[in-house]
């Protein structure tokens, strides 16, 4: 009876919009391979981080004063504001760090989706289009930090909002007034301020949710690609359809991400609850004194997840008289990554099937990316700066000499007609190229 | 179970890192031996923030019944630490006007609610200890991990007079000390050697207090995070894996 009565319902609202289909299109029945690995969680919990965002930066708007004046203690409203939240507001503490500490776990989450990607060649043909709405998410993304992060009004909101903004000064002609047009004044301001918030709370996050939404139609139009680089829809179930290693996304990876979202939830609970520092990493140090236009830090560091592009920025030597190349290349080394559907050139999409080639320049490349973002959190000496210089240049010839090294490289193992399982052997290797990358990371910091 | 979250956390923290932080300019600092959890330690911090700091410098994103968190009754708050006319719910703050302060002092004395997350505990507790007699600043004093600061020796009276002395280690390196020449209320100088314990105790519990002031919610912070943790750990975490397993035990 009242299963009837709702399939009632539901059929009345069928009749005037599409819930169930979509339902279908997208969730029930929409087939997603079945060797999802590791890498495959971060797509739904770059998703969670999306929502957290929004639903803490919500709570944060009802008491944050983006306000560059001072209070009668002689401290900036914006910046007493966030204190205020900190130690008057009910809950207020914690809706703050998870805010400031998911601004962080985003870039962590995008940064490993990215990485999925490039291993197993999920921007390739047919894919293309998913992959720059991505690149998109991820150059609003970085908008959205910056802007986020001048809010606190501390010291290293200001500097480092001073010197990426100035770095549009260093456009030729046009550049000071460009960067004058960016502040609405001659140095970062009140105005500067009321803008980036309204851009930080309102625009860019509607650009983000409607790319985001983007990305997820062309997915879905396509379908998705695998650790194996094996197109599900070509072995398909004759009587019904159904691709033959596809299942559908609901119930199983539903359960699936919802397991990875409790990992997450423990990672991201111990930094809030234990460490929202992060060792400075993500909040800086220098962020708890007030923003002060006549005291420059000694060290102007930006939040870690844009050292590696920052470190390109100090690399490359201003010459002919400007220092535009610098920003040049700091741009190029962030559109090129949405180019990489037409720079790969290779006949197999997964690294699992490409040849040595593309295996040492992703190897060279991870190790460059790392190593910048390691440079780029320390003051430049000069042997930092030529470190950092090699590593622009291998950076850059990843990209640049992707059309040729790619071209013919596959390695001894043929694609596969169907899926293969995650064998222990992949586990395993796994786990050491892991464990490699984070004592190496650590090494370099240390020797560096 | 604490130490085992403990061993936990420091295991995700040791694998996140991703950059080192450089190491920073200037002389040593020594560790400061502070204890968020120590009540006692906080309140003889608070008071001795409230009677030698707190005249030139505020901490106004700090209200005066916070102090009830570190043990302390809204009477004994009343009776012995708020300022005359000052209500319990207030912030401290000071009555010097921030322009005189630049005329009188040189420079305007900073809030110091958040000092202890910008500067750190250890350059806190080095920095109250390494005040030293310099008669070439206009206060007589200076400090070794504070080249030519504006803040005369408030604590003289507690710590005595201190002087720099420069030595050669074996290596030839110039190594600055400071050197106890005249003993305080605090301090001993027993057949030129210096027992300065009791002032040093004193200043971790003035950094201990600076430390709390600066995150009142830190200890509250901690213990919510171990009832999260575990609710993640011990119910969540293994419901969604078993859930995960059971939908797909028939998917080979």
């Amino acid at each position: 009876m009242s299963s009837s009565k709702g399939q009632t319902i539901l059929n009345w609202i069928d009749e005037r919009f599409p819930l169930t289909s979509t339902l279908k299109a997208h969730i029930t029945e929409y087939y997603a391979p079945k060797n999802f690995n590791f890498w495959y969680f971060f797509g739904s919990l770059a998703m969670l981080v999306l929502v957290i965002q929004i639903v803490t930066g919500i709570f944060l708007t009802m008491n944050y004063k983006p306000d560059g004046t001072l209070n009668g203690a002689g401290l900036p409203v914006a910046f007493a504001s966030v204190e205020y939240i900190m130690r008057d507001v009910a809950g207020g503490w914690i809706i703050r760090y998870m805010h400031s500490t998911g601004a962080s776990m985003f870039f962590v989450v995008v940064y490993l989706h990215m990485f999925r990607g490039l291993i197993y060649g999920s921007y390739k043909q047919p894919r293309e289009l998913i992959w720059v709405f991505g690149s998109l998410i991820f150059l609003c993304l970085m908008a959205e930090a910056f802007m986020g992060y001048l809010l606190p009004w501390g010291q290293m909101s200001f500097w480092g909002a001073q010197v990426i903004v100035n770095l549009f000064g260093s456009i030729p002609v046009i550049g000071p007034d460009l960067s004058v047009w960016i502040r609405g004044d001659f140095v970062v301001s009140d105005a500067t301020l009321n803008r980036f918030f309204a851009l930080h709370v309102i625009a860019v996050p509607l650009v983000l949710l409607a790319l985001v939404v983007a990305h997820l139609v062309a997915l879905h139009e396509v379908g998705s690609n695998n650790p194996d680089g094996v197109e599900i829809k070509k072995n398909k179930d004759p009587a019904t359809g159904i691709p033959l290693d596809g299942i559908p996304f609901h119930p199983y990876y539903t359960v699936k991400d919802i397991f990875g979202v409790a990992v997450f939830l423990v990672v991201f609970s111990a930094i809030v609850f234990f460490a929202p520092e992060m060792g400075g990493f993500f909040l800086e140090h220098p962020n708890f004194d007030p923003a002060d236009p006549l005291k420059t830090p000694p060290h102007i560091a930006p939040v870690w997840y844009f050292t590696p592009f920052y470190a390109i920025l100090r690399a490359i030597p201003s010459f002919l008289g400007t220092q535009v190349w610098g920003v040049l290349g700091m741009g190029a080394a962030v559109v090129l990554i949405a180019l990489l559907p037409w720079l790969d050139k290779s006949p197999v999409k997964s690294i699992r099937y490409r040849g040595p080639k593309f295996k040492i320049m992703l190897t060279l490349f991870i190790i460059s990316f790392i190593g910048l973002g390691i440079l780029g959190a320390l003051p430049p000496t000069a042997g930092r700066t030529l470190i950092s210089q090699i590593f622009s240049v291998i950076y850059f010839a990843f990209f640049f000499g992707m059309p040729f090294y790619t071209k013919n490289d596959v390695g001894s193992t043929p694609v596969p007609e169907r899926v293969t399982d995650t064998n222990s052997r992949r586990q395993i290797v796994f786990l050491i190229l892991v464990a490699v990358t984070v004592i190496g990371a650590t090494l370099f910091a240390k020797l560096v | 179970m604490k130490t085992k979250i403990r061993h936990l956390l420091a295991a995700v923290v040791l694998m996140l890192p991703l950059a080192a932080h450089a190491a920073e300019e200037g002389p040593a600092l020594d560790k400061a031996p502070i204890d968020i959890q120590d009540t006692e330690s906080l309140q003889r911090g608070a008071q001795t923030f409230l009677n030698y700091c707190l005249s030139c410098h505020s901490a106004s994103m700090m209200r005066y019944n916070r102090l009830l968190d570190i043990g302390l009754s809204e009477q004994q708050v009343k009776d012995n630490l708020l300022p005359d006319g000052a209500k319990i719910g207030d912030q401290m703050n000071i009555a010097m006007n921030k322009k005189d302060a630049k005329v009188w002092l040189d420079n305007t004395p900073p809030d110091l609610s958040l000092t202890a997350r910008s500067r750190g505990a250890d350059w806190l507790y080095t920095y109250l200890r390494s005040f030293y007699r310099d008669p070439s600043r206009p206060t007589g004093w200076n400090n070794l991990v504070f080249d030519k600061v504006a803040m005369p020796h408030v604590l003289w009276e507690l710590q005595g007079d201190q002087v720099l002395k420069t030595e050669k280690d074996a290596e030839g390196h110039e190594v600055k000390k400071l050197e106890l020449v005249k003993a305080g209320n605090l301090t001993k100088l027993v057949d030129g050697k210096a027992n300065t314990l009791d002032y040093d105790r004193r200043m971790a519990d003035l950094t201990n207090y600076l430390v709390y002031m600066s995150e009142p919610a830190q200890v509250t912070r901690r213990q919510i995070g171990y009832v999260v943790l575990m609710f993640l750990g011990l119910l969540l975490l293994p419901l969604t894996y078993f859930l995960k397993r059971e939908y797909w035990r028939d998917i080979h």
